[in-house]
């Protein structure tokens, strides 16, 4: 059922099983406890960044297959990205994995937009269960979008830490007894107040998150309030205050219902992460090691997840381009009891 | 209302920490003194040897780079230079970090497309422009001379 931009499911998918799989620095941050697999070298004995990434992604399908008893052959879809340059990493997974395979990019909205296409294509029948997957690692993106991990640079106070991580979900036609529900989907509009700044990705995300979430609670004329949180992906401290100060402003109050997924995968004092998380594996791991356990728990009733993507390039920032960003928006509810 | 994008220029500069400006200030002249000072003993060291003097200077640059390249290679300059900014990356270390760091980076695409064209990625236009403002100041002291002597 289409209410303005929002996807309503009449019958919910579900989500049968996920896996949240970190490197080093996500192992001391404080949501360690939740991943299902922790790496201590963020190379995992590959030869290179890139490599490393694909085997961290590879790692995580196998544990949500695992977990959910089935075999690559009862996928019937697998809808992946990730940050490298055309979607490598994901892309490499997949010469491993006999699965059907389509690549997506929204950079680090990928995760709420892998779930929300799983979502609508397995509702309407194209497929019976999708995975829906991406991921980032911190010196692949460190060494494609900035300098080299060993140039001695200083950050600036906005810029933000890409994570090494990756999540997986598995979604179903139609969601089963204690199967997280995903309620909702929601894509989002490319929106472009042209920040420039490379180093401030919050900065240049936070209105792309405010048009997603504003059409969103207008289309289903709901509220901050009728949820158990509402979490962004990587807005990270400047992108959340803005944000806040946005939906302010188009009288929607998010007041405690706000959380970022970037803020809370690390200790941002201890662990010197600048202005918090970012990455396609940021949201995706924070969902599969945070969110969905406290759904699936019931400690969480309903909850959005808004994740937003900046969706420039290298060359177009370098060529004086402004910053072009998208968040696309999932609701997940609670198993039916 | 939405904000046009001056209007969210303006909520962005506010929303946004400001860099501790005496702080760095301060972490960028004493380490950067500190390398300078280290430079200094060295070049003492090297004259003490029996160098003359401007083979002294030369070699105080050239044990500065390969102390530089070795850190670098360890990892331990860029955790310095987040600290300290201007006051690492100044210095002719700083040069020397940002030859190697892409040398290491991408050793893993080769020697002659990895090592050998990324190399210069960052140190490049400071070569480019260095060589070509001492020719434009050559050009201008050769028409200047005559007056000055």
């Amino acid at each position: 059922m289409r209410l303005g931009d929002t996807v309503r499911f009449t019958r919910p998918p579900g989500l049968e099983a996920w896996a949240a799989v970190g490197g080093k620095k996500e192992a001391d941050g404080p949501l360690a406890v939740g991943f299902d697999l922790l790496f201590t070298d963020n190379r995992l004995g590959e030869e290179t960044w890139e490599q490393a990434e694909s085997t961290l992604q590879r790692h995580c399908v196998e544990l949500v297959l695992q977990k959910a008893g089935l075999g690559a052959a009862q996928v019937d879809l697998a809808l992946g990205g990730d940050l490298q340059s055309q979607c490598t990493a994901t892309a490499y997974t997949f010469r491993s994995l006999d699965i059907p395979f389509a690549g997506v990019y929204g950079a680090c909205s990928t995760m709420a937009e892998t779930l929300g296409l799983a979502a609508c294509l397995t509702a309407g029948g194209a497929a019976g269960r999708a995975l829906a997957m991406t991921s980032s690692h911190f010196c692949a993106a460190e060494r494609q979008f900035r300098t080299p991990l060993n140039y001695g640079g200083k950050r600036t106070p906005t810029a933000q830490w890409t994570a090494t991580g990756a999540g997986a979900c598995l979604v179903t036609a139609q969601a089963g007894p204690g199967q997280v529900q995903l309620t909702a989907a929601a894509f989002g509009r490319v929106r472009d107040l042209s920040v420039r700044d490379g180093t401030n990705m919050g900065g240049a995300m936070a209105p792309a998150a405010a048009e997603t979430l504003c059409r969103f609670f207008a289309d289903n004329r709901c509220r901050p309030a009728d949820y158990d949180g509402v979490y962004t992906g990587d807005l990270g401290v400047v992108g959340s205050e803005l944000l806040a100060q946005l939906l302010t402003a188009e009288g929607i109050d998010l007041a405690d219902r706000h959380r970022d997924c970037g803020l809370l995968l690390y200790d941002r004092e201890t662990q010197q992460t600048g202005a918090g998380g970012s990455g396609a594996g940021c949201a995706a791991s924070v969902l599969t090691a945070h969110i969905l356990p406290a759904l699936k728990a019931g400690r969480m009733r309903r909850v959005l997840l808004v994740c937003t993507g900046a969706l420039m390039s290298t060359t177009t920032l370098l060529q004086g381009e402004s910053i072009p960003a998208v968040a696309h928006l999932v609701e997940l509810t609670a198993p039916e009891s | 209302m939405k904000p046009d994008k001056e209007q969210y220029a303006r909520l962005l500069k506010q929303a946004c920490p400001r860099s501790p400006l005496l702080r760095d200030c301060l972490w960028a002249f004493f380490v950067g003194g500190g390398i300078c000072l280290l430079g200094e003993g060295i070049r003492t060291a090297w004259l003490a040897a029996g160098h003359t003097l401007s083979d002294a200077g030369a070699l105080t640059s050239a044990t500065l780079i390969v102390i530089s390249g070795v850190l670098t290679g360890l990892g331990w300059y860029q955790k310095l230079a987040s600290k300290a900014g201007a006051g690492t990356l100044v210095p002719i270390t700083g040069f020397a970090n940002a030859v190697v760091s892409p040398a290491i980076e991408f050793r893993c695409e080769g020697l002659v497309t990895g090592v050998g064209a990324r190399m210069f990625s960052i140190a490049g236009p400071v070569l480019v422009y260095g060589l070509l403002a001492s020719a434009v100041w050559g050009v201008i002291w050769w028409l200047i001379r005559p007056w000055l002597l």
